[in-house]
């Protein structure tokens, strides 16, 4: 197989394999914040800023366990790793930085236990990617994550004047559109092949 | 032997997460003053913003703060906002009721549509369909979307397809001001009587074919009100409220009722020289 690039990487993770609209992670804040664009781009920043910590912490925890011969305990080591890292970080922001805390303060517990986070944390291992292929793997994640949620929320943004029928109206119609969303980007699939 | 790999390891993991976060906690605890979570707990919880703050969290930290008086909290019942001010040993600041007023009384018994609207039963959707159809371009679509806004049930359209605003109920928290697409809605002091109940900016009597309880900027209430209690501009009259002026002399020669007294217990007086409105049903659509 063909090095992989930093750019491919990316472009990977962003796009070809969207963690929500390919791989079908992280669905349950794709349908539950994505009603506002403004909730919705503060959503994507706060993944993208937990995807990027909790990256680095498997990084790590799985070097440790690699040495201790125990690389089993991979799954229940990232869930503790990340959950507390991110409540180490939440406290830092709020500590330090009290607007920023307001604008991330609610997203930042609701993410924590997202199987988008986590399952970035074990694709880079399964792929065996480095410490800066892993850096951009999670930096794609989040970008193709936002750029997922973005849509959506746009979408049902314009929605909301539209004529739909009763049926398909609310939750339905999300659903729907989310489906639409990923077909779409199946047609990203192309950009992998070479 | 893989077992006590497992244990130790994931033991000694969550033990250094542990200690971590507990340190954490203590060196970076963020202060918060313990009055805010009590004077939150006595605040009303509607989080309406008609305080001027973003909801009732913000406003007790600014009450704790001492920039404001619990009197700001316009939803608090008395015995509430007494409550706040014994406990933080302020004054009570009491202000004036607010309640938002409706500058038109263009019912469909009196003002005509000069096309059907068909499409989202809602004024600001009519609204940009060349103002909506009505023949007044600045009246009361009469969709209710003001009656949707209220998050206090103060507001209901009355049978002439007309808000009307329940003074106990309302709360001045400004949702109806932002609802409507013609700016009809605005907060005003309860002691303000006088009121000017029409928008019209058009000067004559041309619009009295469109609505027969327009102001046609005659000005007769500017004349005979003491002073300069009353002006016109862009042919309506503008009222000065001042403490002095509680007088119902300029309703009396409104040929039309468009400015009117607002009673306690009357409800709305119209002058004596206005004419009555008698017509119940609706006005037809079109021209006739």
């Amino acid at each position: 197989m063909k090095e992989e690039t930093l750019w491919y990487i990316f472009l990977n993770a962003s796009l070809i394999n969207n963690f929500v609209l390919a791989y079908f992670l992280g669905i349950c804040p794709f349908l539950g914040v994505s009603g506002k664009m403004e909730t919705a781009t503060k959503m994507g920043g706060a993944v993208t800023f937990v995807m990027i910590i909790s990256s680095v912490c498997a990084y790590g925890i799985h070097a440790l366990l690699v040495a201790v011969n125990a690389p089993f305990l991979q799954l229940i080591s990232y869930i503790v790793v990340i959950a507390s890292t991110v409540q180490l970080v939440e406290m830092f922001i709020k500590k330090m930085s009290p607007t920023l805390f307001r604008a991330l303060g609610i997203f930042l517990p609701l993410i924590t236990t997202n199987c988008a986070i986590l399952g970035l944390a074990l694709f880079q291992t399964n792929k065996g990617y480095g410490f800066v292929e892993s850096f951009v793997y999670a930096l794609g994640a989040g970008a193709g994550f936002t750029l997922a949620l973005v849509l959506i929320a746009g979408l049902r943004e314009q929605l909301n004047l539209a004529d739909v029928p009763n049926v398909v109206k609310g939750t339905a119609l999300t659903l729907l559109i989310a489906g639409i969303l990923s077909l779409t980007f199946m047609g990203f699939a192309g950009l992998g092949s070479q | 032997m893989t077992i006590l790999i497992a244990l130790a390891s994931l033991g000694s993991l969550t033990l250094v997460l542990a200690v971590m976060l507990i340190v954490a906690n203590k060196k970076l605890y963020v202060y918060e003053d313990p009055r805010i979570d009590n004077v939150e707990d006595m605040l009303p919880h509607a989080n309406c913003g008609a305080c001027g703050y973003p909801g009732c969290r913000p406003f007790a930290e600014a009450l704790v703060e001492g920039k404001v008086l619990p009197g700001k909290c316009t939803v608090s019942t008395e015995e509430g906002r007494e409550k706040i001010a014994h406990y933080l040993g302020v004054s009570l600041g009491a202000e004036e009721k607010i309640v938002a007023r409706l500058a038109c009384a263009g019912g469909s018994n009196v003002a005509i549509n000069r096309a059907e609207y068909k499409g989202i039963e809602s004024c600001s959707a009519a609204s940009l369909v060349s103002g909506g159809g009505k023949g007044c371009f600045w009246g009361c679509l009469g969709y209710g979307d003001c009656e949707i806004s209220c998050d206090f049930d103060a507001i209901t359209m009355n049978e002439n397809d007309l808000p009307v605003v329940d003074v106990d109920k309302c709360t001045a928290c400004g949702d109806c001001v932002e609802a409507c697409p013609k700016d009809l809605f605005s907060l005003q002091p309860v002691s303000h009587r006088l009121w000017v109940a029409c928008k019209n900016l058009e000067a004559g009597d041309e619009i009295l074919e469109e609505c027969q309880v327009a102001c046609t900027a005659c000005g007769r209430c500017a004349m005979d009100a003491p002073g300069n209690l009353i002006e016109m501009k862009n042919n309506l009259p503008v009222v000065n409220y001042r403490e002095d002026h509680r007088t119902q002399v300029p309703i009396q020669r409104c040929p039309t009722g468009a400015i009117v007294w607002l009673d306690d217990k009357l409800g709305v007086v119209k002058g004596k020289d206005s004419k009555k409105i008698i017509r119940k049903g609706k006005r037809k659509t079109g021209y006739s």
